[in-house]
């Protein structure tokens, strides 16, 4: 019997990669969501769960773990993604870390997502720092062009050396409940793919109704998705906590039918560390603390980081923080 | 490894506690002890008792335990208030409502913290549910006082309003019972329960400092005594009362012929029904909000899980997983679902009900985990393996306590939904509009929600059916119970009947008799079951018929064939109405043979009364398809529709005067809104109603809906009074008759009305009006949440 420190390591869960299952059409016609009902739930979360002091510094390092640092702007540039692969292997100052005591554990955001092009920029500016590079894929934001172009896209990122790939959905074919066309095409990216995980992206704010949310979480689970995720950031409404708790219900539906656990990320919009924590606790309180984990959960955003730091220095000093003087994004 | 780095790896919620610092400031200010607020004015404690921390079982308070002087003073602080208070303008009470309402605002954390304190209740709930309804209510009851002559045109208040609230919604209660009763014009004494008393004297407080008048609004804090002086005191005009249906009955029993207002708002069993097709998941969450809100300790609880046969068991695996992941503990702590119930006696008669029903077969889940180790706490309870003979199906337990049951069609749900005593509340689930609404209108309670729970609003009437009570509060229908029509302290008492001595001694020592009137039942004539009759006398005491003796039977027999007939009240109210018409045709068809009759049976010309009965039968066939309901607003993204629905069976006992007239007035509104009815005629002179049985069977009146016995008006009406499956009852006769009525009726707490031995002129064009077809009725307000 050996006596081991377990304080410094981290070990890695295992994790159980979806598989894919062929499509259930009745399964989907089975899908019943009542937008009343799940308000209420996503509306009082706030004022049903609140973590204080200690805790709460706690769970804004974790979140910070989860987050996936994403710039995805036109005018994007080689320098712009530089910077923000800077941040990412520093995501907290070095002080406020070693004041919380946490100086020797790995707090590292999920993820570096980027646009196709930059993929090669960002992988090479994170070397050796373990951070993945995501990159948005099948002509994000709209995903109109032709599936062979989209697959192409999907095998360029991979082949450039990114681990995770955010692809997006017809949203059409959601909401034309053309089911069979959405598993397929969904299907078909999984598999360009390969290695790398995919996200499927369903755009919610443009798929009008919970229920279609719903089924259309469901499909890209079946056709294999790792995670599915709200929005671009690109449409009029992102991710909220109503569509957010619509698509975690249908994981956690999914994990009891299957075994599988798929994970969710909520993108667009979410810029507070308040906000983070309501999202935190809606996981732990649907899913439970096991699926706050960077891979099961992703926050996808950017200046969340920051007002995250500024809270984590607020709890340290006592003082409100100024975001000016946290290390920008 | 350091704390954070602990929590980190955790994720654990840790302590989220509400600062109590300056609710203990204001019991201190206030030395912790208190005496009555009565007539604007603090009295000085007397005999006190304490006021505990159910969460921690510290002494918070010395609350003075209130004497019948101590009610007397308050009443008569009222009283004195009254003429001042009723005679502003409905704006200037108005405006007070709205300054009650800024201030509850304003002190809104104040308020909630020391409710969680006193009542042990969660202060999410407090802060985010109990205060600000009770600010909404202030509001909208603002409106109400500003508009009331329009909407309440020849109404006026009640007067002295006495009101007894319970300890489970302290403030919600006492702001559901005042703010009504002001905006009316009424003032009010009003005792909180003893073990929540304070947020009631912090209320006193801002009474004092938005000016109200004093006397207008008094606190007098006790126990069982001092709300039974309340009860039996003879200077209070209206009573309301919230609590328990055993206290319920109790107060029924008490005010019975003292012509006191009554309402009524009791315990429940609120069935919750689950359909396969419901979004399941959000129906497991309302499950928390209807019965784990206020630890269970909610009189519309839903209690009685009803689910489908064929998702029962995914559903109670998911009950049982949302079950794990209530937090139970410090009701200050603003992460709690669940706090500490009010008081150790509930607790241990919630454990005794649960030992009893374990006894009964019954099987109890609860989830893993730790109470704290002091305090009135209890795990959430999930019941299976039950049916509705054992205990804890059928009583309230008022308790976190869940029972689940199961059923196979959407008939069995209705069934089992009413299966019970009460009927406060009932909740269904399905994103099936068809059936949602197909079922609404079929449960027997005051609310229904549709895919949601507990919600409520101060636009909305809440109330019961049943054993649940009567009267509502909150909406139009609320208002209405602190409002009298302007004209009844006009009535004066009836004239005894002057004795009318028979010609001969001898029963069949008599003149011909042409005819043998028999009793009306199930759409049937009926020979009485004693096989006595009785003789009809003229008005020189000559025979002029013979109609049967009614007894018990007779009375039982009327109303199983009533019950059969329910479902006149689902008729279409078209149809209702084309009969009505139909009965007015017939009857002045033959309305010479009806004067004759009422002539040779008092004497008097009875053409007029044949013809106010004709046309009163026309008036309420106008009425059958009108007097409904509205549909409301409330704040939340949903409608709430105010269904008007019969009582169900209904019990009339005829005045002696006016032979037809008498009974059709009565009649006719009655079976105009749906409810079927045993009708006692005119003791004195009841030919002119078996008559009319023949006009009923030429009118397409389907058989039960209206049933006639014969006899002696005081014992029949004793024995529709005491009967169960009557749900409402009408009295025409002697003040006594009237107590006694009233008495009676607290067997399932029938709603009743009884003419208290004053005269009513049935002729008066003011009964062709709304004023009957409020008593027929109760309203059930509809719950329609919406959105795709």
């Amino acid at each position: 019997m050996s006596l081991k420190v377990v304080d410094n390591t981290t070990t890695e869960p295992v994790h159980k990669r979806n598989p894919g299952y062929p499509l259930d059409l009745d399964w989907v016609e089975r899908v019943r969501m009542n937008r009343s009902a799940l308000e209420r739930r996503a509306g009082t979360i706030g004022a049903r769960r609140t973590v204080k002091k200690d805790y709460q510094l706690a769970w804004l390092l974790k979140a910070i773990t989860m987050i996936d640092l994403t710039t995805l702007n036109a005018d994007d540039t080689d320098g712009r993604v530089e910077r923000l692969c800077a941040k990412a292997r520093n995501p907290i100052r070095r002080d406020i870390l070693e004041q919380l005591g946490m100086g020797n554990r790995r707090i590292l955001p999920g993820a570096v997502c980027v646009y196709h092009t930059f993929v090669h920029t960002a992988v090479k500016a994170l070397e050796g720092s373990g951070i993945p590079v995501a990159a948005v894929s099948t002509a994000f934001p709209h995903g109109l062009a032709p599936v062979e172009t989209k697959i192409a896209e999907i095998e360029a990122s991979v082949k450039d050396g990114a681990k995770e790939i955010d692809i997006v959905i017809e949203r059409g074919m959601v909401l034309r409940g053309d089911w069979q066309a959405l598993y397929d095409q969904v299907k078909a990216f999984r598999k360009a793919c390969g290695e790398a995980h995919i996200k499927t992206i369903l755009g919610t704010g443009e798929l009008a109704t919970q229920t279609n949310i719903a089924k259309a979480s469901l499909v890209c689970m079946l056709a294999g998705a790792d995670f599915i995720k709200t929005s671009t950031g690109k449409e009029k409404v992102n991710a909220n906590l109503v569509t957010s708790l619509t698509m975690i219900r249908m994981i956690r539906w999914f994990a009891e039918e299957t075994g599988i656990e798929i994970g969710y990320k909520p993108a667009g919009g979410i810029a507070t560390a308040g906000d983070a924590l309501k999202y935190m606790a809606l996981m732990k309180e649907e899913l439970g603390a096991h699926w706050l984990q960077p891979h099961l959960f992703r926050f996808g955003a950017s200046s969340l980081l920051t007002d995250i730091e500024r809270q984590l220095e607020h709890g340290l000093t006592g003082h409100y923080a100024a975001d000016y003087r946290q290390p920008m994004v | 490894m350091n704390k954070i780095a602990q929590i980190f790896d955790s994720l654990e919620y840790g302590p989220a506690p509400e600062a109590p610092d300056q609710a203990i400031a204001w019991l201190d200010s206030k030395g912790r002890k208190f005496g009555h607020f009565i007539d604007g004015k603090w009295t000085k404690p007397g005999k006190t008792f304490t006021a505990d921390n159910p969460a921690t079982g510290a002494s918070l308070a010395e609350i003075t335990d209130g004497t019948a002087a101590d009610v007397d003073a308050a009443v008569k602080a009222a009283r004195a208030a009254f003429k001042g208070w009723s005679a502003l303008s409905g704006y200037e009470r108005g405006k007070y409502l709205y300054a009650v309402a800024r201030m509850i605002q304003k002190h809104s954390r104040l308020f909630a913290v020391l409710e969680s304190m006193d009542n042990g209740k969660p202060i999410r709930e407090t802060r985010d549910a109990d205060i600000p309804l009770v600010a909404r209510h202030f509001y909208h009851h603002a409106g109400w006082a500003t508009h009331i002559a329009r909407e309440f045109p020849d109404h006026v208040p009640y007067g002295v309003c006495g009101q007894i609230i319970p300890w489970n919604f302290p403030l919600l209660m006492l702001a559901w019972k005042i703010a009504p009763a002001l905006a009316a014009g009424n003032t009010v004494v009003l005792k909180p329960a003893e073990f929540t008393s304070l947020t009631a004297l912090l209320f006193a407080e801002i009474c004092e400092r938005v000016g109200l008048p004093k006397g207008v609004v008094n606190i007098v804090t006790g126990e069982g005594d001092t709300g039974a002086a309340i009860v039996n005191h003879p200077d209070i005009d209206k009573i309301a009362f919230t609590g328990s249906t055993e206290v319920g009955k109790i107060i029924r029993a008490a005010t019975a012929g003292s012509g006191k207002g009554l309402s009524l708002e009791l315990g429940g069993k609120s069935p919750y029904i689950v359909f396969e097709d419901a979004d399941l998941d959000s129906a497991v969450e309302g499950l928390v909000d209807a019965i784990w809100f206020n630890q269970g300790q909610v009189c519309c609880a839903g209690s009685r899980l009803l689910v489908q046969e064929s998702i029962e068991e995914r559903f109670i695996a998911k009950v049982k997983a949302r079950m794990e992941k209530l937090r139970v503990g410090d009701p200050l702590d603003k992460s709690v679902d669940i706090g500490a119930l009010v008081a150790p006696v509930q607790v241990e008669r919630i454990r005794d009900l649960m030992k009893k029903g374990v006894a009964e077969g019954a099987v109890v889940y609860e989830p893993d985990g730790q109470l704290p180790p002091a305090g009135c706490y209890l795990k959430p309870a999930l019941v299976t393996n039950v049916s509705p003979a054992n205990t804890l199906v059928s009583e309230e337990i008022f308790g976190p306590v869940l029972v689940a049951m199961s059923f196979r069609t959407p008939e069995e749900a209705v069934a089992l939904a009413n299966n019970t005593k009460y009927g406060l509340a009932a909740t269904l689930w399905s994103e099936n509009i068809n059936l949602a609404l197909d079922i609404a209108p079929k449960l027997k309670a005051g609310v229904i929600w549709i895919n949601g729970t507990n919600n409520f609003d101060a636009a909305v009437g809440f109330g019961g059916y049943k054993e649940s009570g009567f009267g509502r509060e909150g909406g139009r229908e609320g208002m209405a119970v602190y409002l009298k029509p302007a004209w009844e302290k006009t009535l004066k008492a009836a004239p005894a009947p002057a004795p009318v001595k028979a010609a001969a001694a001898n029963p069949l020592d008599s003149g011909h008799v042409d005819q043998t009137a028999k009793m009306y039942i199930g759409g049937k004539q009926a020979r009485p079951d004693s096989g006595y009759n009785r003789p009809v006398l003229g008005p020189k005491g000559e025979l002029v018929g013979e109609v049967g003796d009614g007894n018990r039977k007779d009375i039982r027999n009327a109303v199983e064939a009533a019950r059969a007939a329910l479902s006149w009240g689902t008729t279409a109210a078209h149809t209702r109405a084309q009969i009505l018409y139909f009965l007015a045709e017939n009857l002045d068809y033959r309305r010479d043979e009806f004067a004759a009759r009422i002539k040779a049976q008092t004497g008097e010309d009875g053409s007029d009364e044949v013809a106010q009965s004709v046309e009163r039968l026309f008036a309420f066939a106008g009425w059958a398809d009108k007097y409904d309901g509205a549909v409301h607003n409330p704040p939340q993204r949903m409608i709430a529709t105010a269904l008007v629905e019969p009582l169900g069976v209904l019990g009339i006992v005829a005045p002696p005067s006016r032979p037809l007239l008498g009974s059709v007035a009565l009649l006719a509104p009655a079976i105009a809104m749906g409810n079927t009815i045993v009708l006692v005629p005119s003791e004195r002179s009841p030919l002119s109603m078996t008559d009319f049985y023949q006009v009923l069977e030429t009118s397409d009146v389907p058989n039960g809906v209206v049933n006639i016995v014969t006899g002696e008006s005081i014992s029949l009406a004793k024995t529709l009074a005491e009967h169960d499956g009557v749900d409402g009852m009408w009295f025409m006769g002697s003040a006594e008759g009237a107590a006694m009525v009233e008495k009676a009726s607290v067997g399932n707490l029938k709603q009743t009305w009884t003419s208290r031995g004053i005269y009513y002129d049935l002729a008066d064009p003011r009964f062709a009006g709304d004023y009957f077809l409020a008593k027929a009725t109760q309203v059930k307000n509809v719950w329609i949440p919406y959105g795709a």
